[in-house]
C-alpha cells in the first residue's frame, strides 16, 4: 500500500527552535543533557513539555553548565545511548574542551546549535562564528535556513553520526530561524521509525564486555585514531546524499550537501549558508527577472568541507560572491577562507570576493545584495575580504 | 595488627604504574573487590587514571570511562543515564578523581551531580595536590605545606570539603584511609545500599610529593587519622554523624605527623601552632555535631528517575 507524502505528515506552524524539538521527540533519544541559554531555551522548554507530557521518554539532565551537558552526552553516547543536546554561542564555546572529546570517542551525539554573537561585547544577534571556531574539532556540521530544514537536518544527523561514530551538529541562525515561524511538514512517527531505526552501537561501556574507553596512548596509537577518523569523516558526504535521497523518498524533501538555484548558466553566483540564503534567493530571482545571469550556492555540509562537490558547483562559474555572516580576525569570512582552499589548483577557478555582510547580525537586504552584485561582478579577484553594509 | 577482612576477587590487577611505596593501589583494590562485578567506572585525569592503566593495558576488571579533569560526576551521570534507558539500574557506577578533581576543577560538576541526586558512587583520592602532575598545591594542601607551586609553603588553610558536600545534603558523605581498610570496605557497602550521591574521600599520603620514606605512606596516614588531622567519619543527608576513627588521645599533638614529610619542612613554629590550632578546632566541631546530631532526622531523597 503506497501513501501520499500528506498523509505522512502533518503542517503546523512553528519557530525553528520547536521544530527542533519535535524532530527530537520523533527520533526517540534515549538521553538528553541540556542547559540553557538564549535564544535556544525555546527547544530545551519544548522537550521539557514533551517530557512531561510522555511525548519523549529520554533521561532528561539538566546539569550545571554546558560544559557537564557535553561530559554527560559523551559518556551516555559511549554508554549506548542515542543522545540528544542544544545550546548556542557561549555555551558552545564553554563546551570547546568536549567537542573534541566527543569526536575522540567516537560518539554519535546530535547538537542543535542556535547561531549567536559571542562576547564581547554582548550581543544575541545571528552570527555563525560561534561554530565556525568548532570547524576543528571533529564535529560534522550542517548549516540549516528554516525551521523545516532544521526539523529534517536533526532527523537526518542521527543516521548519518551513527552511521560513521561521529558527532553531529546543525546550526541555525539566532532569531530569524530560531524564533520565526513558518508552516513546517511534521511527518509521522512510522515514517521516521521507518528512517531511523533504534540505535544499536558496535561498541558500548558494558560490564559484560570491561572494556575501558579513551585511556592514555601511546603516539602512534593517538596518530592511529585521528587517521580512523578522517577515514569516517570522508564518509560523510556519500551517506548525506543517501540518507538525504532516501528522506526526500519518504517526505518530497531531497536534503543535499549543497543547494543550488538558479545556477543554470550564472556567470555570478552568491555562495552563503544558513538564513540568509532566503534573503539571497530572493535577490537571485529579480535579478533573473530583470535578465541577468546569477546564481545561487547554499552550503548546507560545511564540516567535512564537500571539496568535491564545491568544485564541481563552481567549474566554469566566471565570478563568485561569498557572503559571510561571520569574521575569523585576521583573515576574513570562514566559508570564503573555505572556497579560497577548494578553489586552489582547480583550471577554470571563478575570480572570488569575500564580502563580510550581516556580520553580529546586522540585516542584510535583497536591494543591498543586487547592489553588491552590480559592484563586484566585473572586479578583479581579490584575496582579501570586503567589510560591506 | 589486624588482618583485612574482605575476599579478593581479582577486580584489581598486578602490573601497574603506582610509585613505589604508594598506598592507593590497596585502597583501589579493597574498594574494588567490594564494589564487585557489576560495575563501570568514570576516571578523570589523576594518580588514579594512570593506575588503572594506559592504552591497551588495564589493571581495573570492570570498564572505565577516561573523562576530562573537571567531568567526572557529568560523565557518572551520563553512564548511569544511559544504563537507566537500558534498564540496567542496579549496576553501579564509580567514580576515581584526584583532590584537584573534587576541590577545584570538578567542584562545579559534582556540586550540580548530587542537587540532581544522580545514583553514583564518588571516590575522591585526596593527596593534598597536583601530585600526577608533578606535585603542586590544590585547594586541598594544608596550610605550611611546600609544593611545586608553593616554595615557601602554602599560606592559606585547606579548604573544607566535606562541610561543603554536607551543605548540600549529600545522602553519604565518608572520610577514609589507607591505615584503616576495614573502615573504607565497611563505608564502601554501607554506600552501596543507597541510592543517590555518595561521595567518600581516602586520604592518600603520597610518597614524592609529601616527601615520605618509601615505607612510610600508611603509617603517615595512620598518625593523620590517629592524631586528628584527618577524622575518619560518616554523614548521611548532611546530618547524622558518626565519627569511625580519630584523634587517639585529646593531648596528641600532630608533630609526630609533620615528622615524617619533608613538606612541612618550612614550618616554623607559629605555623606549627597554627596547623594545631585548626586541627583542634575541626576535631571539637567534628565532635560536638557527632554528639549533637539528631539521629531520627533524615530527609527524604529521590533519585532521578524515568518515569515508570
Amino acid at each position: 500500500m503506497t501513501t501520499t507524502v500528506r498523509e505522512r505528515s502533518r503542517g503546523v506552524l512553528l519557530s525553528g527552535n520547536h521544530a527542533v524539538s519535535n524532530a527530537v521527540m520523533l527520533a526517540r533519544p534515549d538521553v538528553i543533557p541540556v542547559y540553557p541559554i538564549t535564544p535556544q531555551t525555546p527547544i530545551l522548554e519544548r522537550i521539557t513539555e514533551l517530557h512531561a507530557e510522555g511525548g519523549i521518554t529520554a533521561e532528561l539532565l539538566t546539569p550545571e553548565s554546558e560544559h557537564s551537558a557535553m561530559a554527560a552526552c559523551t559518556a551516555a553516547s559511549a554508554t549506548g545511548a542515542r543522545v540528544f543536546t542544544a545550546t548556542s554561542s557561549q555555551g558552545l564555546l564553554l563546551m570547546h574542551e568536549l567537542l573534541h572529546f566527543a569526536s575522540g570517542a567516537r560518539t554519535p551525539i546530535v547538537m542543535c546549535n542556535v547561531n549567536r554573537t559571542p562576547a564581547a561585547p554582548w550581543g544575541f544577534w545571528p552570527d555563525q562564528i560561534d561554530s565556525l571556531a568548532q570547524r576543528d574539532t571533529g564535529w560534522i556540521q550542517l548549516y540549516s535556513e528554516s525551521p523545516q530544514e532544521s526539523l529534517d537536518s536533526v532527523i537526518q544527523l542521527f543516521a548519518v553520526a551513527e552511521a560513521v561514530k561521529l558527532p553531529a551538529m546543525v546550526s541555525h541562525d539566532a532569531f530569524y530561524v530560531s524564533h520565526a515561524m513558518e508552516p513546517v511538514d511534521v511527518p509521522t512517527q512510522e515514517l521516521v521509525d521507518a528512517f531511523l531505526p533504534p540505535y544499536r552501537p558496535e561498541f558500548s561501556l558494558d560490564n559484560a564486555h570491561s572494556a575501558s574507553y579513551c585511556a592514555p596512548t601511546d603516539q602512534a596509537t593517538w596518530r592511529r585514531s585521528r587517521v580512523d577518523l578522517d577515514a569516517a569523516m570522508a564518509q560523510v558526504p556519500g551517506l548525506i546524499r543517501s540518507t538525504g535521497a532516501r528522506w526526500g523518498e519518504l517526505t518530497g524533501r531531497h536534503r543535499d550537501l549543497l543547494e543550488g538555484h538558479h545556477l543554470e548558466g550564472a556567470e555570478v553566483v552568491l555562495v552563503t549558508m544558513g538564513s540568509m540564503a532566503g534573503t539571497v534567493r530572493h535577490a537571485v530571482n529579480a535579478m533573473r527577472k530583470e535578465g541577468l545571469a546569477v546564481g545561487m550556492l547554499k552550503v548546507r555540509l560545511f564540516r567535512p568541507l564537500p571539496a568535491a562537490a564545491l568544485r564541481e558547483a563552481l567549474a566554469g562559474v566566471p565570478c563568485a560572491i561569498v557572503l559571510d555572516r561571520n569574521y575569523s580576525p585576521g583573515t576574513g569570512g570562514v566559508l570564503h577562507q573555505e572556497l579560497k582552499s577548494v578553489l586552489f589548483g582547480t583550471p577554470v577557478a571563478p575570480r572570488l570576493h569575500g564580502l563580510l555582510a550581516g556580520v553580529g547580525g546586522v540585516n542584510v537586504s535583497s536591494a543591498r545584495i543586487r547592489e553588491w552584485v552590480a559592484e563586484f561582478r566585473s572586479r578583479e579577484a581579490r584575496p582579501d575580504p570586503v567589510w560591506v553594509e | 595488627m589486624k588482618n583485612i577482612d574482605y575476599e579478593d576477587q581479582g577486580q584489581f590487577c598486578s602490573g601497574h604504574v603506582a610509585c613505589p611505596g604508594c598506598s592507593e593501589p590497596v585502597t583501589i583494590r579493597v574498594i574494588l573487590n567490594t564494589i564487585g562485578d557489576d560495575a563501570i567506572g568514570v576516571v578523570s585525569p589523576s594518580c588514579s587514571a594512570m593506575i588503572s592503566g594506559g592504552y591497551p593495558i588495564s589493571s581495573v576488571k570492570v570498564p572505565m570511562f577516561h573523562t576530562t579533569l573537571e567531568s567526572a560526576a557529568a560523565s557518572a551521570s551520563g553512564v548511569k543515564r544511559a544504563l537507566n534507558a537500558r534498564n540496567k539500574r542496579d549496576t553501579t557506577v564509580f567514580c576515581f578523581v584526584g583532590d584537584g578533581g573534587t576541590y577545584d576543577i570538578g567542584l562545579q560538576a559534582l556540586s550540580s551531580a548530587i542537587e540532581r541526586n544522580e545514583d553514583i558512587l564518588y571516590f575522591c583520592f585526596d593527596n593534598e595536590g597536583y601530585m600526577n602532575t608533578g606535585g603542586q598545591k590544590s585547594s586541598s594542601t594544608p596550610l605550611g605545606a611546600v609544593t611545586g607551586s608553593t616554595p615557601e609553603g602554602k599560606f592559606t588553610q585547606k579548604k573544607n570539603m566535606v562541610e561543603i558536600l554536607a551543605a548540600h545534603r549529600t545522602p553519604y558523605v565518608a572520610t577514609a584511609s589507607p591505615s584503616h581498610l576495614n573502615d573504607l570496605k565497611a563505608k564502601v557497602e554501607k554506600a552501596k545500599t543507597i541510592r543517590g550521591t555518595k561521595v567518600i574521600i581516602v586520604l592518600i599520603p603520597c610518597v614524592p610529593g609529601w616527601g615520605l620514606a618509601e615505607d612510610g605512606a600508611v603509617r603517615t596516614a595512620r598518625k593523620a587519622v590517629e592524631a586528628g588531622v584527618f577524622p575518619l567519619f560518616e554523614i548521611e543527608h548532611g546530618e547524622r554523624v558518626r565519627i569511625t576513627a580519630g584523634r587517639i588521645d585529646e593531648d596528641l599533638r600532630i608533630d609526630g605527623y609533620l615528622k615524617e614529610q619533608s613538606r612541612y619542612r618550612r614550618l616554623d613554629a607559629g605555623r606549627v601552632a597554627a596547623l594545631q590550632s585548626e586541627v583542634d578546632q575541626q576535631w571539637r566541631r567534628l565532635r560536638s555535631a557527632a554528639t549533637t546530631a539528631d539521629e531520627t532526622s533524615s530527609i527524604p531523597c529521590k533519585t532521578p528517575t524515568q518515569a515508570a
